[in-house]
């Protein structure tokens, strides 16, 4: 790797993978779903070589240095990206250990970064991407304030330093949540958020030092903001209610560089039309579809596809022990309207297009990092699973502490106490 | 006086013969003694079942795949639905004089799925402090409160929960007590009142828990605050009812030697904890942990009683083989796992798992968004043990949805598979059910129409969402 490559990484703020430089691999022979603008190949090859993808075509000849992978009757996708998560923040959440997904004693709120608490060593690690996920954008998920920090975009594969983007987005929860934190009013969220973006317009010429003037926020929060104000740091904004929705179309006018994405968005399918001619993208759950709350009174199932009719980029993938079930939830999506290209999106391409990681992750075209997954069919039928798992152009094992635990009591008919049999 | 006494004697299976011999001592006995005053009997009914069936047509389904429930599957089959019964299942039935015929070329047929953990109604949406019902967390052993009569019949959750071919379902206190009180089993079918959803004749259940909630919720509350500490709470529950189901042997037995004794003092818990003891209300037990799951067998044998299910038992795989030898089911999630340390070790063969150790395995959702999805949650675990080398066919992976708990909840009599004389829950699937894209297209709870996805004027719409933004949509 030369050092203006390696330099330019640091400047767009990646991390180099420490990973071995891997083998080149081919697949070849499945049906391949490039998630771009060539759609889906028959009887297609893929090309790996250097962490990357190298090709990805039909009739690619396949020189005798590669492994080959055979994926005939098989499916091959871009490695699933978990849209929304905490994974790497949190082992246990209930009554447990291994918390950091929770920062509801923290004195800073908008500053609060992921990337510092992320481990690689978390059994969600394994267990995830054995399920065709080879990276996930990771966040605070309880804080004190409407504000949630700075996720992180994270890779599942053996990297010892798994964040691949720091401070790669902001959240912020103006939904029934939010208001409760905001002193349990929307009156009150709504005049805090637009001041604390107004400090940040205000804070963005300052060159803070410690003898600065300043009485407004906590000086790391409002710096936090400044690059979300800018439109360098995508805005994921938590909301449900179809009025909530139109104030962040209205604070978008008012505010006009913000880069937003709408994450829940119960009632979003009510405003799709509005959704779509403001450019927001949305993360949902297309399978909520419950009044669990007012704000979400009128939840369907019909969500996803009504808001991709009307052009919205949906990305699916809300939960962190099981993010790997996005492929059900996605599946269940196309079910109830939603195009089943679009619902591969959902778990690819759009969250790519979300983080701004489109020309890294999320599709399969020469040039891409190379996660990739070969299915044993269709990935959003409940059963189907992955074969192999390529993460950073390295396949990995599909061995997690579960599969572990299987092997190790599949057969219950041993002379010695199970702690001696180590599958 | 003496048809009581009648009544008492034959409910208890004493013979007449044996009943005029007791009389007889009795005058013997206390012939200087008052009369005896009127026998004093537990309801065991006091708030029966008022559900009637919807409105049916004899309706012949043909040209399915069908499952039956209990292991079978059928090509090119024909199911008859007649007076809210099943009537015929077979390759060649004939549809009877003005049936309704529904051609179900490509579907399936499958018997309407029993959820055996449910908490709608008793925790409904909106998911209000309003209306969080399902946990009597005012001491840790609260067996006289009914599930029942916390239960919102106008819960959106049960229409959705109809619309994934849920027919009938358990709804269950929750699990922040060692005892929680009493379950209820409805028919799906929402009405004005919980009278009308009970599954008529279905015996009662009985809600216990193991484990972490009891111990995080009472531990700073008068206890118990340890593992051990839960272990000597249902302990000493079970002691406490004995006593209580020996005093009113007591009471019965003098009464029919013609003595007047004294009735004991009713106690609301101690009914329910000596219905368990006398075999007639079934043990539904919250439990994670395998080492768990094995003091409670010891617990249920120290007291003669019968666990009728382990609920979750995340790790059942680590003892199916005790599971199957105590005769007890385990209802369990396909992959839950994590949200705490007792769910930690959950592997998505754990339902496989447990069937291939020939244990009762069942499917259960304990989730509004689950049970919707329970055909999804068999296909889960079917391929999942199936890659695990686990031969499991899938009309051996449906009696994880109906036989298995049909079996478990006393009400297989009646419903959990497609024999005849069944009642008629059946569910005809738009493809392959262990298809994600499978969805419920026609469910029908004793032979009426309950849902028809193709039909959006008949859908059902609860109370609470007439009048709100999104009524009657596609839910």
């Amino acid at each position: 790797m030369n050092k203006t490559l390696i330099a330019s990484i640091i400047a767009a703020g990646l991390t180099v993978s420490t990973g071995a430089m891997a083998e080149k691999i081919a697949i070849v022979g499945g049906k391949v779903h490039t998630m771009t603008s060539t759609g889906t190949l028959n009887n297609a090859t893929v090309l790996i070589e250097d962490n990357k993808i190298s090709k990805v075509g039909k009739d690619i000849t396949v020189s005798g240095d590669y492994r080959v992978i055979d994926a005939k009757g098989k499916v091959v996708t871009p490695g699933l990206m978990g849209a929304f998560t905490s994974l790497g923040l949190v082992e246990v959440p209930s009554y447990g250990s291994g918390v950091d997904a929770n920062a509801g004693k923290a004195t800073i709120s908008a500053a609060l970064d992921a990337s510092y608490a992320i481990t690689p060593d978390t059994s969600l690690r394994n267990i995830t991407r054995i399920e065709g996920f080879t990276s996930v954008a990771s966040a605070v998920s309880q804080t004190a304030t409407m504000f949630k920090g700075q996720g992180a975009i994270v890779t599942l594969g053996n990297d010892e330093t798994p964040v691949t983007k720091a401070r790669a987005f902001m959240v912020v929860d103006v939904s029934e949540h939010g208001a409760e934190k905001a002193g349990g009013s929307r009156a009150a969220l709504w005049v805090e958020l637009r001041d604390a973006l107004n400090q940040a317009e205000y804070a963005k010429n300052i060159r803070f030092t410690p003898q600065t003037e300043w009485h407004g926020m906590p000086v790391a929060d409002v710096k936090a903001l400044i690059p979300v104000l800018k439109g360098e740091m995508p805005l994921l904004v938590i909301a449900h209610r179809a009025t909530d929705i139109r104030q962040v179309i209205a604070l978008k006018k008012e505010f006009s560089a913000l880069d937003i994405t709408l994450v829940g968005a119960a009632e979003g399918w009510r405003v799709a039309d509005d959704i779509g001619k403001a450019g927001f993208s949305v993360i949902l759950n297309p399978e909520s579809n419950l009044p669990y709350s007012f704000e979400q009174n009128a939840a369907t199932l019909a969500n996803a596809g009504r808001l991709n009719e009307a052009g919205v980029n949906v990305a699916i993938g809300m939960n962190t022990h099981n993010i790997r079930l996005a492929t059900q939830n996605a599946g269940n999506a196309v079910a109830n309207g939603l195009p089943y290209q679009a619902g591969l999106a959902a778990l690819t391409s759009s969250v790519a297009k979300i983080y701004g990681l489109e020309d890294s992750h999320g599709s399969l075209k020469a040039g891409m990092t190379a996660d990739v997954v070969v299915w044993s069919g269709d990935p959003l039928e409940v059963m189907h699973a992955p074969t192999n798992v390529i993460i950073n152009g390295e396949e990995v094992k599909l061995e997690s502490r579960q599969t572990k635990l299987r092997d190790r009591y599949l057969s219950l008919k041993s002379d010695k106490p199970v702690q001696y049999t180590r599958p | 006086m003496i048809n009581k006494t009648l009544n008492k004697a034959l409910f208890t299976g004493v013979s007449l013969l044996a009943l005029a011999t007791l009389a007889g001592c009795g005058e013997a006995e206390n012939k200087d003694s008052k009369e005896q005053d009127a026998l004093v009997e537990i309801n065991k009914n006091p708030f029966p079942s008022t559900y009637k069936p919807l409105p049916s047509e004899t309706t012949l389904i043909t040209n399915v795949t069908l499952l039956d429930g209990v292991g079978g599957q059928m090509e090119n089959a024909s199911i008859l639905l007649e007076n809210g019964k099943i009537t015929a299942v077979g390759t060649d039935i004939s549809a009877p004089d003005g049936a309704k015929t529904i051609d179900g070329e490509g579907k399936w047929v499958t018997p309407g799925i029993v959820d055996a953990h449910s908490h709608l109604g008793v925790y409904a949406t909106p998911d209000a402090h309003a209306h969080a019902d399902g946990n009597e967390m005012t001491k840790p052993v609260t067996a006289a409160v009914w599930a029942e009569h916390s239960i919102w019949p106008q819960d959106p959750g049960f229409r959705r929960a109809l619309a994934g071919g849920v027919t009938s379902m358990q709804i269950l206190p929750g699990s922040a007590n060692l005892v929680g009180g009493r379950s209820v089993t409805v028919k799906n079918l929402p009405n004005r009142t919980i009278q009308d959803m009970k599954f008529p004749d279905a015996p009662y259940g009985l809600k216990m828990a193991c484990g972490e909630n009891p111990k995080r919720v009472y531990g700073k509350k008068g206890g118990p605050m340890t593992r051990m500490g839960n272990v000597a709470g249902y302990r000493q529950a079970w002691i406490d009812a004995q006593a209580y189901k020996e005093q009113w042997e007591k009471y019965y037995d003098d009464y029919d030697a013609g003595k007047n004794p004294k009735a004991p003092k009713r106690d609301l818990a101690n009914d329910t904890l000596a219905g368990v003891l006398d075999g007639d209300i079934l043990v539904h037990m919250h439990c994670y942990r395998a080492d768990e799951m094995v003091v409670m067998i010891d617990v249920m044998k120290e007291f003669n009683y019968q666990i009728a299910s382990f609920q979750h038992g995340v790790e059942a795989y680590k003892i199916a083989d005790k599971l199957a030898e105590n005769n007890i089911c385990s209802a369990m999630w396909a992959d839950w796992w994590g949200f705490k340390m007792e769910a930690y070790d959950g592997i998505r063969e754990n339902i496989p798992m447990v069937e291939q150790a020939g244990a009762c395995a069942i499917v259960h959702s304990d989730s509004d968004q689950g049970i919707q999805r329970l055909n999804q949650e068999a296909a889960k675990a079917l391929s999942d043990g199936q890659r695990a080398g686990i031969d499991i066919s899938k009309a051996q992976a449906w009696t994880w949805l109906s036989a298995n708990p049909a079996k478990s909840l006393g009400i297989f009599e009646q419903t959990g598979s497609l024999e005849v004389g069944k009642n008629a829950d059946v569910v005809l699937w738009s493809a392959d059910p262990f298809s994600t894209y499978a969805q419920a297209e026609l469910v029908y709870i004793d032979g009426g129409l309950a849902f028809d996805r193709n039909n959006p004027g008949s859908w059902a719409v609860s109370d609470f969402e007439l009048g709100q933004a999104g009524e009657g949509d596609q839910k």
